[in-house]
């Protein structure tokens, strides 16, 4: 269905990744958000404190981030698209209800924008150290989707694409910015509403005595209700059958999770998105995403001119991981070469999915700044060899 | 699955329903019923336990009590004239399940 | 005459009879909290459908998965802000918490005085048997001194949480205490709290007889409720400070704090208006759904 005009701030602009990301939600529908401040993502919720009550919905502050992560997902099943925006230490502390919302199968975005750590770190640096927390960082086995914009005008778009596919797969999706997409002021266009395509929510249309909270009709995904509508459902954290009531057996946790993981993973092919470039014939695919691509696009470019065959895929979806794409182009190059803000994360996905028929060569950075171009470079020319 | 245990006459102002199988025979019916219906009985249900059975029926007042009072939902009393009503909806009297019998 | 039994226990219509027997001790007062509970429903004539119910984890935390309402067994200490998130998204559910006395003052405390603080528009139940007993009996904040718990074996030497006074101090238009014992009284104050607008908290003590009472040689669940019969007092408006519990202590109980103030949607709302005026706009303009 088509956004809601009285969320679109159709336009050109001239904001900052954290802004545009503001308005991406409220483009996607989002109308309640429960955050808690933290440097460098604060401005996404004080943006839509200031936005959301001439639009119609809610913000509240909460008193901390383990609040505001569950907040948002009583809001969620009070009938709104919701979301939270934080940073490292904040994502931390969200880990336990990024679980709840995999396992209630609850749909919402959470919004990291990337800083220096571990801990406390470099509040106003940027880094892409968080990418294997945001797939692995609650306990358990579940799947998360994730999206890595590369500047202001992706944070509106992808963020649309995030509650998209939030609603699509009922699970919380990852927004991972950094720092710098975060505080970047570029050329933001906005369209007018009709031109935006957004999901709406898997609403059941099934009677109150036929409805089952998590039945799914072959299609993994099963329908939602809202509380307040008659359905009278249960929804628990603890191991639960299609009822929604808790059965803590081997064979439901068996089946209970395996559909989690699975209704992503059969999807792995529409849900990742990336921009390729010149891949065909290339020696050396450069790997990258977030700000970090930016760079690595001079780098690229530098290399090009001295007549290296580069190509360059940039991940847009980091989680579910392109295995397919990177195995496939394994067995075609010399060898990838993965830039990242972290001493290597994506760049141990890439290295397991090329199963050792390429070269992964990983060009770490502790965080803080970005690379400078010409140790990306260096690394090309060294993969090229 | 209700067992009727207890059938005021004429004078009873109530009357008391226990569902056996829920009942932990924690006591707090046989304790808390102001004119003192109840007793634990020496039955058991299928848990174990020795639910609660009627042994003063004329006393019970229908006040209902033994029902705020469980914490397993397995007992409660309504007033007679709630019973009457019920009945009067039964086409024919059936048989009362043998007191003290598992469900 | 012997006739099949027709008439429903009133508080069958409320249960997921699906799943009973549920899984608490033979004593444990948590059934019977629910018993007043459905009630309080009843006498409030409360839209069942509009009405949601949210607890955390724990023994009490169990409530939500046994009652026929849309219920939400949330994660440890968090049911108020996730009430706090229904309420917001839709004003016009009237949201009950359900959860005990580990899950609401210890890991919750901060969100429990925070809603107080805030008067968010939650009715809560905290059935306080003064241990952490799902995890098997350990020292909560309202365990007394001296009692023996499992992670204060040679006994308890913290000062207890004074729930009543907390919640009196954070702001609450409600508080009322009451036992197990008090069946009426507490379906009264849960009615009562149905009435008003703002954050009612209702503290019941409960027996826990496999853990506390056990431990502390204070005999069984029936053993308990006629402690709570003989030393309770009835109080009603009795300063809060004054309520605090002891081991095997008199019990304070009655209707604490009863008093008006704007809850945070009202406040919300007026403050919108008088920034914005008719720019304000207060309801979402459609749900997330695509047709509602």
């Amino acid at each position: 269905m088509k956004a809601d005009p009285r969320g679109v701030l159709t336009g050109i602009h001239f904001i900052d990744g954290d802004h545009a990301c503001c308005e991406g939600a409220l483009a996607a529908g989002a109308r309640f958000a429960a955050g808690y401040p933290i440097t460098p993502s604060t401005e996404v919720v004080e943006r839509f404190a200031s936005r959301v009550p001439t639009v119609g919905g809610s913000f509240i502050q909460m008193e901390d981030e383990l609040a505001a992560s569950i907040t948002l997902q009583g809001g969620v099943w009070g009938g709104a698209k919701a979301f939270t925006v934080t940073s490292g230490p904040g994502f931390s502390l969200m880990m336990e209800h990024i679980g709840y919302a995999a396992m209630t199968e609850t749909p919402c975005v959470f919004v990291d924008v990337q800083r220096g750590g571990p801990s406390t770190g470099l509040p106003t640096l940027p880094a892409q150290a968080d990418m294997m927390q945001a797939r692995w960082g609650s306990h358990g086995d579940y799947e998360i989707i994730a999206l890595c914009p590369n500047s202001p005008q992706e944070c509106f778009d992808l963020t649309i694409k995030a509650f998209n596919l939030a609603e699509e797969f009922r699970v919380p999706v990852m927004f991972m910015m950094d720092e710098v997409v975060g505080h970047m002021t570029e050329k933001v266009v906005i369209p007018s509403a009709d031109e935006i395509e957004v999901t709406p929510r898997k609403h059941t249309r099934k009677s109150v005595e036929d409805y089952l909270a998590y039945g799914t009709n072959g299609d993994m995904v099963p329908e939602m209700a809202h509380a307040g509508e008659g359905y009278k459902f249960h929804i628990t954290g603890l191991t639960h059958d299609e009822r929604g009531y808790p059965n803590m057996t081997p064979q439901t946790q068996d089946k209970l999770v395996k559909r989690l993981q699975n209704k992503v993973r059969a999807a792995a092919d529409r849900i990742c998105l990336f921009e390729e470039d010149r891949l065909e014939g290339a020696d050396v695919v450069v790997v990258s995403y977030g700000i970090t691509s930016r760079v690595a696009q001079r780098a690229i470019d530098l290399a090009r001119d001295r007549g290296l065959r580069v190509g360059k895929l940039r991940l847009i979806t980091a989680w579910p991981f392109p295995d397919k794409k990177i195995a496939e182009l394994a067995s075609q190059i010399k060898a990838f070469v993965v830039p990242e803000l972290n001493l290597g994360q994506m760049v141990r996905e890439v290295e397991r999915a090329a199963a050792g028929l390429a070269k992964t060569i990983a060009v770490p950075h502790a965080g803080g700044g970005v690379h400078n171009p010409d140790e990306i470079l260096n690394a090309i020319v060294e993969a090229s060899r | 699955m209700i067992v009727l245990l207890g059938l005021g006459d004429q004078v009873a102002k109530g009357r008391v329903s226990i569902v056996v199988e829920r009942c932990k025979a924690c006591g707090f019916c046989v304790e808390f019923c102001p004119t003192h219906v109840l007793a634990l009985s020496s039955a058991f249900n299928s848990k174990g336990y020795h639910p609660p059975h009627v042994v003063h029926p004329e006393k019970c007042s229908g006040c209902d009590l033994c029902g705020m009072y469980c914490p397993d939902f397995a007992i409660y009393g309504t007033k007679a004239a709630e019973a009457r009503i019920a009945e009067s909806k039964t086409d024919e009297a059936k048989p009362a399940k043998p007191a003290g019998g598992t469900q | 005459m012997n006739v099949l039994d027709e008439t429903v226990n009133p508080v069958e219509p409320f249960l997921r009879t699906d799943r009973m027997p549920h899984i608490w001790c033979p004593g444990c007062g948590i059934g019977t909290t629910v018993n007043s509970f459905a009630r309080a429903l009843i006498e409030s004539k409360v839209d069942l459908d509009s009405l949601a119910l949210v607890s955390g984890i724990g023994c009490t935390g169990r409530v939500a998965g046994y009652v026929k309402l849309d219920s939400f067994h949330t994660t440890h200490g968090r049911a108020i802000p996730f009430a706090t998130g229904l309420k917001l998204a839709n004003p016009k559910l009237n949201v009950v918490v359900y959860s005990g006395d580990g899950d609401l003052s210890a890991i919750g405390g901060n969100h429990l005085i925070h809603a107080a603080r805030r008067n968010i528009d939650l009715k809560v139940i905290c059935v306080n048997n003064l241990i952490y007993a799902m995890t098997g009996g350990q020292t909560a904040p309202t365990t007394p001194g001296h009692a023996t718990t499992s992670t204060n074996p040679y006994g308890t030497f913290e000062p207890a949480f004074n729930l009543p006074h907390l919640l009196d101090a954070s702001g609450a238009v409600y508080v009322a205490r009451w036992t197990t014992f008090h069946v009426r009284q507490l379906s009264r104050s849960i009615s009562e709290a149905f009435q008003k607008k703002g954050f009612s908290f209702i503290e019941v003590i409960s027996p826990c007889p496999t853990l506390y009472q056990r431990r502390n040689k204070m005999g069984d669940g029936l053993d308990t409720m006629k402690y709570y019969k003989e030393k309770s007092k009835i109080k009603h408006g009795a300063p809060t400070s004054e309520v605090g519990l002891t081991l095997n202590g008199e019990i304070i109980v009655g209707k604490f704090v009863d008093r008006d103030r704007p809850d945070y949607q009202s406040m919300m709302r007026a403050q919108y208006v008088e920034s914005l005026g008719d720019r304000y706009v207060e309801e979402p303009a459609e749900c997330a759904c695509s047709d509602c």
